[in-house]
């Protein structure tokens, strides 16, 4: 049933309007803009206003994390070196780190310049935390700790993209075509 | 830290799990309102002197009590956050919490509960009037069986999952429309009228209890054997803590098989009780009146 479901549900979808698509997860409207108060690389507090103003993606991870984070991290990077040299500049990827205890300024600074000059790490205590994923309806959990003292977490796997006036528009999931991350992110750059 | 401050911290925290995740003035109203209306009526019936059985006043609140604690605790984020949990709670909003509701019969309890204002406001007749005919048509012998399997299946295809665990506003209209169609099947099944009285005939009632099994046992079974993640919400917006996918999966698929169908048999049982009370209280009275 779900081959056929999903093609009919997306060509309905695409029928109700006439301006050229997102080919990822549209999520305009439905999610409240970017806004947040959490820890930068130099241990400074920022708020969103230091990003407004260029196209911004938002990542939630942990730098111990085994696959999604870098594998995610890795394709954001290769989507945007397909960008003009101008958009790739503007861009700017948010890392955000539910991990506080071990991601400190300076692990978060090493772990997101292996990705590109756009990534910034950022994090914060619990409540900063909360406040950031409840917003954006989703959440993160500790597994328990191993005789080493490793764990677990789970986190949000999706790439949550806004555009300069930090308006949400898409939803980038794992299953999503690199080509279609790049058409959506050279779009987003022009989305005003 | 001293003792005490540990203390006060996990007592808060306890007080924070008994809280709602996200407070919605619908279920909350409605949970509030089914209670109290129920214990007004206990009342004003004890006051007229009619008795009302406690095992359905238990089985009444009960329904209405895990409804709240599963829609207005933080048991929602649970469910918001994890397959199986998410499946729990359809199960108790879906299967077991109307089941209980129906099971005690409330109705003649609400509407003495009803203050006499409201019970006999003018507008009364015209609105039975008017929603009937979408309630006979919704309760008919082979439209409710279908409505209560098909939403089950419309929630879980997929890509609407996905848009109903991202969408504040389409979550609450799932979990509203599951607790209602809920109700709907369940005081189809369980009404305590007699066949004779305008209730459906048992035969009937049987049938469509064993014809919601094994829909529920092929959706259930086929995700609990899925090989791959079906469901890919819960990994988009972060799972509540780190468990397996998959095993989450199997976990949500088993709960939307045994469980569920399990209702069913017990579903079947109680009409059984129905039947050999008719025909016990049949006797009776040809006994009393025994035929010239």
């Amino acid at each position: 049933m779900g081959k056929w479901v999903v093609p009919v549900l997306v060509s309905l979808w695409l029928t109700g309007c006439g301006e050229q698509e997102w080919q990822t997860k549209d999520i305009s409207g439905l999610m409240p803009p970017l806004e947040f108060t959490l820890t930068d690389e130099k241990g400074n507090t920022v708020d969103v206003e230091s990003f407004r103003g260029e196209p911004t993606l938002l990542f939630f991870g942990f730098t111990h994390c085994p696959d999604v984070c870098p594998t995610t991290l890795a394709r954001l990077g290769t989507a945007i070196k397909r960008l003009d040299d101008d958009t790739q500049e503007d861009m700017q990827v948010l890392f955000v780190s539910v991990d506080p205890a071990r991601d400190d300024p300076e692990t978060l600074k090493e772990y997101t310049d292996a990705f590109g000059p756009q990534f910034v790490g950022l994090t914060g205590d619990k409540e900063a935390l909360d406040a950031l994923t409840r917003r954006y309806r989703v959440t993160y959990g500790y597994g328990e700790k191993d005789d080493n003292g490793n764990y677990d977490v789970s986190h949000s796997s999706a790439v949550f993209a806004f555009n300069d006036l930090g308006e949400v528009r898409l939803l980038i999931r794992d299953s999503d075509p690199l080509e279609a991350v790049v058409a959506d992110l050279e779009r987003l750059a022009d989305d005003t | 830290m001293s003792g005490d401050g540990g203390r006060a911290i996990d007592f808060e925290d306890a007080l924070g799990y008994l809280l709602p995740w996200e407070f919605s003035l619908t279920w909350s109203a409605a949970c509030l309102m089914a209670i109290l209306l129920y214990l007004r009526g206990l009342r004003q019936r004890r006051l007229r002197g009619d008795a009302t059985g406690v095992r359905r006043s238990v089985a009444y609140l009960l329904g209405v009590a895990a409804t709240y604690v599963v829609t207005q605790t933080h048991y929602d984020y649970l469910a918001q956050y994890m397959f199986f949990t998410h499946r729990a709670q359809h199960l108790v909003l879906h299967h077991a919490a109307p089941f209980l509701i129906a099971l005690a019969a409330p109705l003649p309890v609400l509407a003495d509960g009803l203050p006499a204002r409201i019970r006999h406001f003018p507008g009364k007749g015209l609105a039975v009037d008017l929603l009937s005919p979408l309630y006979r048509l919704l309760q008919h012998p082979l439209i409710a069986p279908v409505l209560f399997v098909g939403l089950i299946y419309f929630w879980l295809i997929p890509e609407i999952h996905f848009d109903a665990m991202l969408s504040a506003d389409l979550y609450q209209v799932m979990n509203w429309s599951m607790a209602l169609d809920g109700l709907l099947f369940w005081w189809l099944i369980l009404d305590r009228r007699t066949p004779q009285q305008g209730g459906l005939g048992y035969g009937k009632r049987i049938a469509i209890l064993l014809a919601v099994i094994p829909p529920q046992i092929l959706l259930g079974a086929y995700i609990a054997f899925s090989r791959e993640v079906i469901f890919d919400v819960y990994e988009v917006c972060g799972r509540a803590w780190p468990l397996d996918p998959l095993d989450d999966q199997r976990l949500g698929g088993l709960i939307t098989w045994v469980p569920a169908t399990m209702m069913s048999a017990i579903g079947v049982l109680i009409i059984l009780s129905f039947l050999f009370r008719d025909a016990r209280n049949e006797d009776l009275a040809r006994a009393n009146h025994p035929v010239q």
